[in-house]
């Protein structure tokens, strides 16, 4: 049960006619001031690594900066240095959204089904199925694990296991092989991709009002599909939206994985992604203009492909 | 099997699933659950693996003729190094203790306000924070670095601890869940002449204690895992998983002890979600994005 806010409107407080509308405000202000003294702390840590950053970021994207010179404006010249002569960002940009297509979509639906499928457990079962699926993404950098199942000699565990019943003979460099790097990154970013949203998922399931469904039986519908797009979804819609903001941004920003599996810089760029050639050119290059740029560019795809898909959501079962 | 298949879901009266799709979804489970857990099993069986056993052909998944040695050698290699051990566990106990707590505690602050009252203001930041969930913070990376070096924390523990203080996610869920908490509770401490910040303290962050386990289970294991990045250079200043890197990149002679580190960064991020689980779960039922 979520109560409403309490109103401390302009309209329920008997000023005196006369005042002017700043002293209004201000009146508002000081009567609020407990409030903003307690999000004070938060927010002013918050305005200076999150939001004055994006701003920052998107200032210096016009400018060319090496961190010993002061920033000089050059307009547009990085961005169109981005799209139009940076082949390897192009490569990163093919890489990224592979990456994303693949990984966003597909993580998601797993995050639905299997909290659909751990929410038919017992209550036992549920806890341990949901702490099998959830350990991945909270085991910290194991994922260097995977570095010893798609290790690129014999004593790799898929290597030996294939070679042992036959399918290969040689041992597959499964991180040097262009054509496999992706694959394995994808694979391992799936593996680590069960998070907060799996969780909203799960408790968002299991909040649904029973007598829904009930209602629902009466009403006609006839078998699980219905029940799963009339009932189930719509109920859960908020989940539906948070765990796609916590999918969306994660697939887009593949890079930690990727260097762990398969190298800075990977064979033939083959893993390069866009957060990877940005830390290429803010930490290595330090060209800091461009690199902010990229970061820009960046922004604008997650939050974008965000927004796109709250606007999709709102449509389900509706 | 089939009987005990069948006991592992719950009955559902209203439809019935037939036997074969009860099975199939339990194969589905099954195989899945083996994917996302034997990485994790396998790690838990290196750390106890002799060193002969780590490198056999074909390699071996489980352990036969487990030891601690690996653990022992971790110490001893770690004891004749420039930087003891307990050094990198203090710097990332001390990180990760008072970034999680700092976090619980400032973010709860500012989400009482949030969602229980309405000024100047408050739906604003409310919406500049559910847009910043929309990006990772590699996009701030540069700047921060800029920040940081403005403030003059680069190479102390301030860089990574003060913004992870301040994550988004630890808000929005929060706020979230302090919508439910009754108004009524709030005026009747009002009316007992609580002021806001008593309230804040005795009324309201009492009531919301499975949320201070999300926020936890949520900032616990990045700060847990963090490297120290760009920030930080100094080799007592270091963390943990810095040094696991570094005792990995010793080579296939140091295969043994990097599992046994693994196995100890990996065992507290879990131990602390299965103690936590179900008022982690309480929490995230409140954590929709609503319309």
């Amino acid at each position: 049960m979520e109560s409403k806010p309490i109103e401390h409107s302009i309209e329920d407080t008997d000023y005196p006619k006369k005042e002017s509308k700043s002293a209004t405000f201000f009146k508002e202000l000081s009567k609020n001031k407990h409030y903003y003294v307690l999000m004070a702390p938060y927010m002013i840590i918050f305005l200076l690594f999150t939001v004055i950053p994006v701003v920052i970021s998107f200032g210096l994207s016009f400018s060319y900066f090496n961190m010993l010179e002061f920033p000089r404006f050059i307009g547009w010249s990085n961005y169109s240095r981005l799209f139009l002569s940076d082949d390897i960002f192009s490569i990163a940009l093919k890489n990224t959204f592979m990456f994303a297509i693949i990984t966003g979509p597909i993580s998601y639906i797993a995050c639905f089904i299997f909290a659909w499928i751990i929410n038919e457990l017992s209550p036992k079962v549920r806890a341990f199925m949901t702490l099998v699926f959830y350990a991945p993404s909270i085991s910290g950098n194991v994922f260097f694990i995977w570095l010893i199942i798609f290790s690129g000699d014999s004593y790799g565990y898929l290597n030996g296991i294939l070679m042992k019943i036959g399918i290969i003979l040689e041992p597959i460099q499964w991180l040097k092989d262009e054509q496999y790097i992706l694959l394995v990154v994808i694979i391992v970013q799936l593996w680590l991709s069960l998070g907060a949203g799996f969780l909203a998922f799960i408790a968002g399931l299991q909040t649904i009002d029973k007598s829904l469904i009930e209602a629902g039986a009466i009403d006609g519908i006839k078998n699980r599909w219905q029940e799963l797009w009339f009932i189930t979804l719509p109920s859960m819609r908020p989940m539906l939206m948070f765990g796609a903001v916590m999918q969306i941004t994660q697939a887009f920003a593949v890079a930690e994985i990727s260097i762990a599996l398969a190298g800075f810089p990977s064979v033939n760029y083959a893993a390069h992604t866009v957060v990877t050639h940005l830390m290429d050119y803010g930490t290595i290059r330090f060209e800091m203009g461009y690199a902010s740029a990229i970061a820009t560019v960046l922004f604008v795809i997650m939050v974008g492909t965000n927004m796109v898909v709250q606007k999709l959501l709102r449509k389900v079962g509706a | 099997m089939a009987s005990s298949t069948l006991k592992i879901f719950r009955v559902n009266k209203k439809l019935n699933r037939s036997f074969t799709v009860t099975f199939l979804m339990f194969v589905f489970l099954a195989l899945f659950g083996a994917f996302m857990a034997l990485p994790l099993v396998y790690a838990v069986n290196n750390a106890f693996k002799p060193l002969d056993e780590l490198f056999i052909f074909p390699p071996r998944f489980f352990v036969r003729n487990p030891t601690f040695d690996n653990f022992f050698d971790l110490v001893a290699l770690m004891g004749n190094s420039w930087v003891p051990l307990s050094r990198y566990i203090t710097n990332t106990l001390l990180i990760t203790i008072i970034g999680t707590v700092g976090h619980i505690l400032l973010a709860s602050a500012a989400a009482y306000p949030l969602a229980k009252y309405r000024f100047f203001g408050s739906k604003m930041i409310f919406s500049v924070v559910v847009l910043s969930l929309m990006f990772s913070p590699h996009v701030t990376a540069i700047p921060n670095y800029m920040v940081m070096s403005w403030l003059g924390w680069i190479n102390t523990h301030a860089s990574i601890i003060v913004p992870s203080l301040a994550f988004p996610l630890g808000l929005f869920l929060m706020k979230q869940f302090m919508e439910q908490i009754p108004n009524a509770l709030l005026e009747a401490a009002k009316i007992d002449g609580a002021n806001e910040y008593r309230i804040f303290w005795s009324v309201v962050m009492p009531n919301v204690k499975p949320a201070w386990l999300t926020l936890m289970i949520l900032q616990f294991p990045m700060l847990w895992g963090t490297d120290g990045g760009n920030f930080i250079y100094s080799e007592n200043l270091k963390t943990l998983h810095y040094a696991l890197g570094q005792i990995i990149q010793g080579g296939i002679a140091r295969a043994g002890v990097g599992a046994a580190v693994a196995l100890f960064l990996m065992i507290v991020p879990i131990t602390l979600f299965i103690i936590s689980q179900s008022s982690v779960m309480q929490t995230m039922a409140n954590s929709g994005i609503k319309d």
